[in-house]
């Protein structure tokens, strides 16, 4: 059930890329993806009542084996988090640039090709 | 303590619903703001210390990111008559991808019950049991993101590179003349 | 009132209480950047945290005091000086041992200042600061000579 949630999450984004017009409508949008995306994976490595993937002084070995959670997803979730803002900026400059050239967040209004 | 997580997601969607579906542009940043710190949130509950601490930073550089890019155009409404047949088609797009992922989501295994429960041979198992000895860092996730899967990282680092030169070059000065001094010399 | 700063930028109670957390905060990302290997974080995570002080630094004191802090271009400087250590350390690796990407110096794990995994996170946190500060920067100043010509003032 928790990741139809999740998936309904992406959905919900999915929709505001397809249907909004305002180009940061579209860029929220995604970024809205972005979140439901990461936490799907987050939410596949999950382990019950498990314990972050540290070792600690003076803990059993084995016994944190059989408990912490797996820390493959975190980790490629870690760098994508990151990414994503790098993306977000570009997405953002582009935004930008349609804004100064023609006045309006509104994709629909952009007509002017040249030549 | 699933209930939690069940309960921070209910609340992620109302706010994206909010961001997504309203018209002022200032409400819309503020809510997907609010689903960025819930996430944060979430990833406390979920057992995944680094993702918080990197969410909840990122998240605050997006929000000023995004503040000050509709800053110039927050009265404009946002969605305007926008045309029926597009907001059919994107709404009847999400619900054949939900039906399609009714029957999906009941193959999954349940929530709680990862890959490295189910087999022993799964290489994240490795990770946690020699993970500290082959590389020397108490941090598991480090030590994948740095020794396991280190070429991953050096993509990664070459993509936000990429990405930053990318948002420079396209708001470098030169590049930003008026548009009738660019048509003019489309012309001439 | 005398006001012994600028003008520009934010009010005199927010300059000075960030004047006293930018300093914290910018230690806590270096902190998390160096410590990754034994506590929570990394380079990623200690680098997002440590470009939030400058962002805070840019948004409470306005742009000209900011960009005195950390200019654009040392911002690259540091940028690239990050890419290249990270390569660095993956090519001493190679030249060590035969294999690119070799840890060759695992340090001792009880509280162990020194390995290599953590000058690549060193690397890497130098990258990701100064990259998400960059970002700041190119952009935000950018937007604010747009928003003349949309209050009405013809351009």
């Amino acid at each position: 059930m928790i990741y139809s949630l999740c998936f309904a999450l992406i959905l919900i984004g999915l929709y505001g890329v397809l249907s909004q017009r305002n180009t940061m409508k579209i860029v929220i949008g995604l970024l809205v993806m972005e979140y439901g995306i990461h936490l799907f994976l987050v939410l596949i490595g999950y382990r019950a009542q498990g314990v972050a993937p540290i070792v600690e002084h003076g803990t059993d070995q084995a016994a944190w084996v059989q408990q912490s959670v797996d820390p493959l997803p975190q980790a490629l979730v870690l760098t994508s988090i990151v990414i994503g803002l790098g993306v977000l900026a570009l997405m953002v400059s582009l935004s930008i640039r349609l804004y100064e050239r023609y006045g309006t967040f509104d994709i629909s209004k952009m007509k002017r090709l040249k030549g | 303590m699933p209930e939690v997580v069940v309960a921070l997601i209910l609340l992620m969607i109302v706010a994206s619903l909010v961001a997504i579906e309203t018209p002022n542009l200032l409400y819309s940043v503020v809510s997907v703001g609010a689903v960025g710190f819930l996430l944060s949130i979430v990833f406390l509950f979920l057992a995944a210390p680094d993702l918080a601490i990197t969410q909840i930073a990122v998240e605050v550089i997006t929000l000023v990111l995004l503040l000050r890019a509709t800053a110039g155009a927050r009265h404009e409404p946002a969605s305007d008559n926008r045309s029926f047949f597009s907001a059919t088609v994107a709404v009847a797009m999400v619900v054949v991808l939900a039906i399609f992922s009714v029957r999906m989501f009941a193959e999954f295994p349940e929530f709680g019950q990862p890959v490295i429960d189910r087999f022993a041979d799964a290489p994240s198992n490795t990770y946690l049991r020699d993970g500290l000895e082959k590389t020397g860092a108490a941090n598991i996730v480090t030590a994948v993101l740095l020794d396991f899967r280190a070429y991953d990282t050096l993509g990664e680092a070459t993509v936000l590179f990429c990405a930053v030169l990318g948002a420079q070059t396209i708001l470098r000065k030169k590049a930003r003349k008026q548009p009738d001094e660019a048509d003019e010399e489309v012309e001439s | 009132m005398n006001q012994p700063r600028s003008s520009e930028g934010m009010s005199l109670i927010v300059k000075t209480v960030c004047g006293w957390l930018k300093g914290f905060i910018l230690l806590y990302g270096i902190h998390i950047i160096l410590y990754g290997h034994l506590t929570p974080g990394g380079g990623f995570a200690g680098g997002a945290v440590a470009a939030s002080a400058f962002v805070l630094v840019m948004l409470a004191e306005g742009e000209q005091t900011g960009l005195k802090t950390f200019s654009r271009k040392a911002a690259s400087t540091w940028r690239s000086a990050g890419a290249l250590l990270f390569l660095g350390i993956a090519g001493l690796g190679l030249v060590l041992t035969g294999t690119f990407f070799a840890n060759f110096w695992t340090g001792n794990e009880s509280g162990g200042f020194g390995s290599s995994i953590q000058a690549c996170e060193l690397g890497i946190g130098m990258l990701v600061c100064s990259s998400l500060y960059l970002v700041i920067v190119t952009a935000v100043p950018a937007i604010k000579k747009q928003e003349r010509p949309v209050k009405g003032e013809a351009p």
